[in-house]
Formats: structure tokens, C-alpha cells, sequence
């Protein structure tokens, strides 16, 4: 029985820290600070100017971003772009057929992508491309390889080399932002695109405390409960 | 004692209008305040009672999902999410049945194991464990149907290996699986119809076999940790067995701590880990359904897994892959036959010999490896050099895989030689009790 | 335990316990219920279907009206004359509630002989308070309606009559009057429907 036990303890503990490593790229860690309200607003303009042209986000309804600070005239005057009420989600006009002839590929919903992909991987992701000519797009990327979508942010970041030796980036053109700022400027998207893929985490971490405290108080009168009724047991 | 009497004291008015109509005292007696328990329970004794509410919340919170989704394939993968964010409390509900789902089959595993290390499935309660073994098939249909619903990558292309399983059936195979999804590939109409079993036939036949498993365990009484049989020590007066104690309240408020911890356990998750690191919730699932590209690395849920390894681990013969379904099939079948292959004098494992011990050791570090192995990729460990014999190119976790299939099958295969091979202890007359 | 002669029980420990666990139980037994019930109120989409229409009412001319949706209902807009609206008196008689004593058929700001905001302009739930038809409009006096009508709606279903301020005339199914929603003037030429400055 001993033995089982310990068993059972050592996989229970070993297991599942045994993750998934299907990419064999290391990733870099995002940013990722769902309560910094400025940076998830800087996050939603930058979301809604460069990226909600291609890529929709159907499940994203604006008025939501009033959990991030933003009110509805704010919404409306400066962000609405794609819809008329602040209640609709944020599709965009372009048709899927369209977008398959011109990038080969369908612009993924980035709705849920940080779910499907993970944060680290968007935010690497938008930080390693490079220059490749050989690429229709004229551009290609170390974490995604052959990628479909051309480099949006570019004259942002200016142009990267791929040093083929060490597998490393060097720019070699500078653009509009420094490296730091630039490194700033994807990390409050992807805190958005974040934040966007699971709108009520916040309010789920919130509540999960209240819900944990009231189960221990349920513990301790449970077990005192039993004690009691058990002094009956001989 | 001194409960029948204030309950019959008590017996005016509603009471009285009920019991002339409806044996609602007696079935408050019959199962709860005169259902005697034998005292010595321990820790395993939870799962049960854990099992059932599972059972509920999963009642509840799928109730309330069906309300919201669509089976609709064009509109299931956007009906969850619009659950996730529209919905008020959508998220919670949703996190509640998918969490519910995997620690209803850690519930389960663990309320198995119970009856396998204390012997609860030998005479007289072969049924009892029959109708279990057949809950545990019901449930695994419904965490399979279920699964398909949400319609992302890992349901579509999960749904679409375990049908095609079925194509692998000598003569029948082709048929039956395209019968089964009503369609060429897993589609709109498969969708459908999965949702209509996970809805309406898997919960109703669940909730019967429930019913008559408890029937069951009521007709002949819970084993215990001990293996004896309460019913054997009679208060001569009272004819009420020494060595049990009424369920309601001993049991009752021994099981609200199961509860409040199985319920932190629960919120725990739901409120803070409801991925559970790619185990409950798959990253690949928040992709939509996609016909046309099946996603690098398809793996099925945890709780599927051990069989999974061992459908993967079984080589195809004469081009069929037919066996390593068969082997995967019986591995969950082999449950059932627990009861006439365990030839020990005695049931607990308090008081079975060492090699009964081990063999139990050996299968649940099978089924913990074939767990794991099934969640990776079959080349996770590369393979072997070309110069060794036999083994040379192919996958190491394959070779693993294969070692431990065989074991998981031996434990079952061996066990009428070794249960009564097995030194056995001196079984006491009365439970041990502190 | 080992105190074999203290076999007493400790009642009012107990029954405390049993009360102090009981009423923590049903607190959280009320607390997941809140959730569960609330999943069946309108979601964030049904919500933003039903949010405040924006109506131009530049355009309606004097003595027509228009209809727009709100909440999947038609409303009315109707651009009053001036000898409608003194028409209005001539009904008063014939009215099952005239003077809008049934407070829930419109709100404070529009319990007024015009029953509207600005005089001319009444805005109107076209929905029959019988059994849910919508009315025609019959806006013009007499007509096919007969020698006494001021103009007013007509319920194809059962037979109800309204005026142009949708109060419901004597003799009708209808019992009640029809529904003035909630609304309010963002400009001169802009009318919000489903919501007014209370809120």
C-alpha cells in the first residue's frame, strides 16, 4: 500500500510538468499585464489600425473594451471603424475568398488566437521577421517559417537580416521606433490580443478568490462537524 | 436507535399524508438512517459520493450550456465562444463542465481503483461491479461525444480517428463508420447526431445504470477497506451489523469534507488553471474545425490516453490495423471480467501477499506511462540505433509503449494463477477500526 | 474517545454545527445559483440588438409617419397636424383611459394630452395590447372607418381602435392603451429610442 501511494505521489507531481514541446524554437516571454489598463488601450488602437483590416475578431464585441477603460463615446469617436453601435463585434469587410487569392491564405480570426497559439509565440512571432527575398511577400520569419502575411509592422521595426551562422536577427535598417520601443509597441498588443482572447479572465482570477475563501470556511466547518458526530464511533 | 423513534413520533400531518401514499419514510430509513455502513471506511470511500455529485453539477451546467449552443457546424465553434464572452456567467458554466468532465474520470479512475485494491468487485457484488463497468463505458461515450462539440481542430480530427477505428472492423468496418457519421468525413451531420447522444441518450442511460448500481450496492451492503463482510457480525438483539453505522448522519458528514475538498480542488481550477496546461482544454481546440489541414500533433484527451498508447503500440498485422483496435477495446473491456479472474481467498489488499501487491504496483505504473506515452508524439524520445536487432528504427517510446502494453494485459491475463499462487494473511473476524 | 463514561452528547455543540454548516451550505448553494440564473438573462448580444435606436425624424413629413425597430418591435414615429392633434379632444369620450391612469403604458415625461415629448411627434410600440398584432395605420379622418374617425389605428385580428396617440378606444379587446418606449431627443432632428434622460 506504501509503495502505491508513493507511486501514485511521484506521477501525480511528475506528470504533468512534463508539457507539450512541440516547438523547438525558444520563444520570448511577452509582456503580459492584463491590469495595465494604458497599456491594453494603447494595445485595442494598435489592434484596431493595423491589424482589424485582414484579420477579424467576430467575437470581440467593442463595447467590451469598457473593461479595459474605455467608454462607450470613445469607443464611438475614435476606435469605430468597422461598425456603426458599439455593441456589434469586430468583423471586417474583406471577403474570405479574396483573402485566400491574395495571401494564399485566410487572415486566422484572432478572436481566440493567444489560445490557440499562445502569447509568447504572437509576440515572437511579430518580432522575427525578416527580409527574404526569395518570398513573395519579400518577407519571411523565424518563428513561423514560409509565413503567409507580409510584415505590417515594418516600417516600424525597419528590416531584419537573418545571420543564417547563429540563427540570430540583426537590423540592419532602422525604422520609425527603436528596438525597445518597438520591442513596447508589439508587447501592448499582444497584452490586448490577450486580453481580447478570454475578456472575463480578470473578473474570473477576482472571483475565484471569494469562491476559494468561502470553501475553506465550508472545510473547516465540515470536518468540525464530523469530529463531532464521530465522537459517537467507538 | 433513537432516530426511527423520533421519526415515528414525529409522523403527523404532511409526513403521514405522504407515507399513505408514497413509502417516503421507509425509503429515508431503508437507505439513509438504517442503511448500516461498515464503520471503518477510509480515504477511497469519497470517490463515490464525489462521483455522483459530478454527475449533477455535469447535469446542471450542461442544461444550461445546451440553452446557448449550436450543433450546427457553421455555428458551433462560434456558439461556445459567444458562451464564453456574451452569455453572462457563460465562461463560468463553460469552465465548470469541461473541468467537470476530466475530474469526473479522475473520480471514476479512482473510485476503480477502490474496488480493485480492496476486492469490492468479487462475490457478491459482481453486478454491482458490472453495472460500474458499464457507467465507466457510458461515460467514456459521453466524454467522447461531448468532445466533438466545441468543433475546433482537436474535436474534429480527435472525432475523426476514433470513427475511423471503427472502419478497421473486418467486413463491417467501412459501413459502420460512415453510419456512423452519416457522411463521408465528420461533418455537419456527425455533429448532430454526437450532440443528440451526448444530450439525450448517454445521460439518460447513465442516470439508469446509476440507479440500478445503487440498487445494487444497497441490496448487498459496501465492502470495506477490511474485506469482511459487516453482515456476518449481528447485534443478536437488533440483528444490526457490530460493525456498521447508520449512513445518515455518520456518512453524510464524513462525505461533506470529501465535498468542500473536492470542491476547492474544483474551483481551483476553474478559477485559475481551467487549460490545465493543455490537459482539459487543448490550445489546438480554440482553432476551428478545419476539414482540409489536420493540426501536427493529434492527441486525445488525458483520460483516453492509456488506451490510445496501447492502440499505438500494437504493430498492424496482415496490413490491418484491426488488432491494435481489438487490443484497445479489450483493454477497457478487461475491467469486467475482474471479478471471475481474481481467485484470492481474501479481497482486501490489507491481507493479500506480496505478488498480488506488485502485479497492482505493476499495472498502475502501466497505466500511468501508457497515460503519458499517449499524450505525446510517438517519436518524443527519437528511435533506435539501426544496428540493434529487432528493435533497430523504431520510435523508443513505441518499444516502451509495447513493454508496458503487454504488462497492462498480463495483470489481467495472469491474475487467475497469481491471485491464488499469492500468500495470503489471516483475515479477522470483525473491520480493524483505529 | 477514550472516555467510555462521557457517552453524553454535546446537543448544543452539535445542533450549532449542524445549523452553522446548514446555513453556509445554502449561502453557497444561493451563490452558484446566481450565476446559473443570471446564464438565462439577455447576453451581450441580445443586449446590443436591443440597444437604443437612432431615428432621423427630419424627414417625416407633417400628417405621416414612420416605422423603425427597436427590440425586434416596430415603432411608430408619427409627425402629427395640427388638426390632428386637435382632433385628439373630439375622442376623450370614447376612450376606455383617457386620462393615462395605466402607469406602465408610458413613461412620466409623456403622461400629457399629446402623450409624447415634443407635441406633434408621438412615438408609439406598434404592438396591439390584446393579443400582439400590429395595428394598421388608418391616419386619415373618416375613410373606411366610418363617419366619427379622427384618424387613428386599426387592429386587423380582433378589432381594436386607437387613436393617434395610440390611447385604445371604448368597446375594443384591446384593454389598455398602446405603449409610448422610452425615448429622447439627442437633437432637433435626432430621436433616441430605448432610452431617456432618467437613466
Amino acid at each position: 500500500m506504501k509503495i502505491l501511494t508513493k507511486l501514485f505521489l511521484i506521477f501525480i507531481f511528475v506528470f504533468p510538468n512534463i508539457g507539450f514541446t512541440n516547438e523547438h524554437l525558444t520563444l520570448d516571454k511577452a509582456p503580459i499585464d492584463l491590469h495595465d489598463q494604458a497599456s491594453l488601450q494603447r494595445g485595442a488602437k494598435t489592434f484596431i489600425n493595423y491589424c482589424l483590416n485582414c484579420h477579424s475578431a467576430n467575437y470581440m464585441r467593442y463595447n467590451r473594451l469598457k473593461d479595459i477603460g474605455l467608454s462607450d463615446n470613445l469607443i464611438k469617436d475614435n476606435l469605430l471603424f468597422t461598425a456603426e453601435k458599439v455593441g456589434e463585434p469586430m468583423k471586417i469587410a474583406m471577403n474570405k475568398k479574396d483573402a485566400k487569392v491574395w495571401f494564399g491564405a485566410n487572415p486566422p480570426d484572432l478572436s481566440v488566437e493567444v489560445r490557440a497559439r499562445g502569447s509568447d509565440w504572437i509576440y515572437s512571432y511579430l518580432r522575427g521577421y525578416y527580409r527574404d527575398p526569395s518570398r513573395p511577400t519579400g518577407w519571411n520569419n523565424t518563428v513561423f517559417d514560409k509565413t503567409a502575411m507580409p510584415h505590417i509592422l515594418w516600417k516600424l521595426q525597419g528590416d531584419q537580416k537573418l545571420n543564417e551562422e547563429h540563427h540570430t536577427l540583426e537590423l540592419v535598417k532602422p525604422g520609425t521606433l527603436s528596438a525597445k520601443e518597438y520591442d513596447a509597441f508589439v508587447g501592448d498588443l499582444v497584452n490586448y490580443l490577450t486580453f481580447m482572447s478570454e475578456p472575463s479572465k480578470v473578473k474570473r482570477l477576482h472571483m475565484g478568490y471569494y469562491v476559494l475563501l468561502f470553501l475553506g470556511l465550508l472545510l473547516v466547518l465540515t470536518v468540525k462537524l464530523k469530529k463531532e458526530f464521530w465522537k459517537d464511533i467507538k | 436507535m433513537k432516530i426511527e423513534t423520533k421519526i415515528k413520533k414525529n409522523k403527523g400531518g404532511l409526513m403521514a399524508w405522504v407515507d399513505e401514499r408514497f413509502p417516503l419514510s421507509s425509503l429515508i430509513t431503508d437507505h439513509l438512517t438504517e442503511y448500516y455502513a461498515p464503520k471503518n471506511f477510509n480515504f477511497w470511500y469519497f470517490f463515490g459520493a464525489l462521483a455522483l455529485l459530478t454527475l449533477v453539477l455535469q447535469l446542471i451546467t450542461g442544461l444550461l450550456l445546451t440553452m446557448h449552443y449550436k450543433p450546427d457546424a457553421e455555428l458551433a465553434f462560434a456558439s461556445v465562444e459567444y458562451i464564453m464572452r456574451d452569455v453572462s456567467f457563460g465562461w463560468l458554466i463553460r469552465y465548470m463542465h469541461s473541468t467537470g468532465a476530466s475530474l469526473f474520470f479522475v473520480v471514476i479512475y479512482l473510485h476503480m481503483f477502490k474496488a480493485l485494491i480492496y476486492g469490492s468487485y468479487k462475490n457478491p457484488r459482481e453486478l454491482l461491479w458490472l453495472f460500474g463497468v458499464a457507467i465507466f463505458l457510458c461515460l467514456m461515450g459521453e466524454a467522447f461525444f461531448g468532445y466533438l462539440l466545441p468543433w475546433g481542430q482537436m474535436s474534429y480530427w480527435g472525432a475523426q480517428v476514433i470513427v475511423n477505428l471503427f472502419s478497421t472492423i473486418p467486413f463491417v468496418g467501412p459501413d459502420l463508420s460512415e453510419w456512423l457519421r452519416g457522411d463521408y468525413l465528420v461533418s455537419d451531420a456527425t455533429l448532430n447526431r454526437f450532440f443528440a447522444f451526448h444530450v439525450i441518450a448517454l445521460p439518460i442511460a447513465l442516470l439508469g445504470l446509476v440507479f440500478f448500481h445503487l440498487v445494487a450496492l444497497h441490496e448487498v451492503g459496501s465492502n470495506n477497506p477490511d474485506g469482511v463482510e459487516i453482515k456476518k457480525n449481528l447485534d443478536k438483539k437488533t440483528s444490526i451489523p457490530l460493525d456498521g453505522i447508520p449512513f445518515h448522519p455518520y456518512y453524510t458528514v464524513k462525505d461533506l469534507i470529501g465535498v468542500s475538498v473536492f470542491l476547492i480542488v474544483f474551483a481551483l481550477i476553474i478559477f485559475y488553471m481551467p487549460e490545465m496546461g493543455g490537459y482539459f482544454l487543448e490550445a489546438n481546440n480554440f482553432i476551428p474545425a478545419d476539414p482540409l489541414k489536420t493540426p501536427a500533433h493529434i492527441a486525445p484527451v488525458w483520460y483516453f490516453t492509456p488506451y490510445y498508447s496501447i492502440l499505438r503500440a500494437v504493430p498492424p498485422i496482415l496490413n490491418s490495423q484491426f488488432p491494435g483496435v481489438a487490443a484497445m477495446g479489450l483493454s477497457v473491456i478487461a475491467f469486467a471480467f475482474l471479478p471471475w479472474l481474481d481467485k484470492s481467498k481474501v479481497k482486501s489488499i490489507r491481507y493479500k501477499g506480496n505478488l498480488f501487491k506488485r502485479w497492482i504496483a505493476l499495472f498502475v505504473v502501466s497505466f500511468f506511462i501508457l497515460g503519458y506515452l499517449g499524450t505525446v508524439p510517438s517519436n518524443v524520445w527519437g528511435q533506435f540505433s539501426n544496428t540493434i536487432p529487432l528493435i533497430g528504427g523504431v520510435d523508443k517510446a513505441t518499444v516502451v509503449a509495447r513493454i508496458f502494453t503487454i504488462t497492462y494485459f498480463l495483470f489481467f491475463a495472469l491474475m487467475p494463477y497469481y491471485s491464488q499462487k499469492d500468500k495470503t494473511k489471516p483475515v479477522p473476524s470483525r473491520v480493524s477500526y483505529k | 474517545m477514550a472516555n467510555h463514561q462521557d457517552d453524553k452528547i454535546d446537543k448544543k455543540k452539535r445542533s450549532f454545527l449542524i445549523a452553522a454548516t446548514t446555513v453556509t451550505g445554502a449561502i453557497g448553494a444561493g451563490a452558484i445559483a446566481v450565476p446559473f440564473l443570471s446564464s438565462m438573462t439577455p447576453s451581450e448580444r441580445a443586449k446590443a440588438a436591443g440597444a437604443p435606436v437612432e431615428v432621423d425624424i427630419s424627414k417625416i413629413e407633417t400628417g405621416s409617419m414612420i416605422t423603425t425597430e427597436w427590440r425586434g418591435q416596430p415603432v411608430w414615429i408619427i409627425n402629427r397636424s395640427k388638426a390632428m392633434l386637435d382632433d385628439l379632444k373630439k375622442n376623450d369620450l370614447n376612450l376606455s383611459d383617457p386620462n393615462l391612469d395605466v402607469i406602465s403604458q408610458q413613461p412620466n415625461y409623456c403622461k400629457n394630452a399629446t402623450r409624447s415629448l415634443k407635441p406633434n411627434l408621438v412615438v408609439l410600440v406598434g404592438i396591439c395590447t390584446h393579443l400582439g398584432c400590429s395595428p394598421s395605420a388608418k391616419l386619415q379622418t373618416q375613410g373606411d372607418m366610418g363617419e366619427n374617425w379622427n384618424g387613428g389605428f386599426f387592429c386587423p385580428c380582433h378589432g381594436s381602435k386607437f387613436d393617434l396617440a395610440g390611447r385604445v378606444f371604448k368597446g375594443s379587446p384591446a384593454p389598455i392603451n398602446l405603449v409610448v418606449p422610452p425615448h429622447k431627443y439627442i437633437n432637433d432632428n435626432t430621436l433616441l429610442i430605448g432610452e431617456d434622460n432618467k437613466g
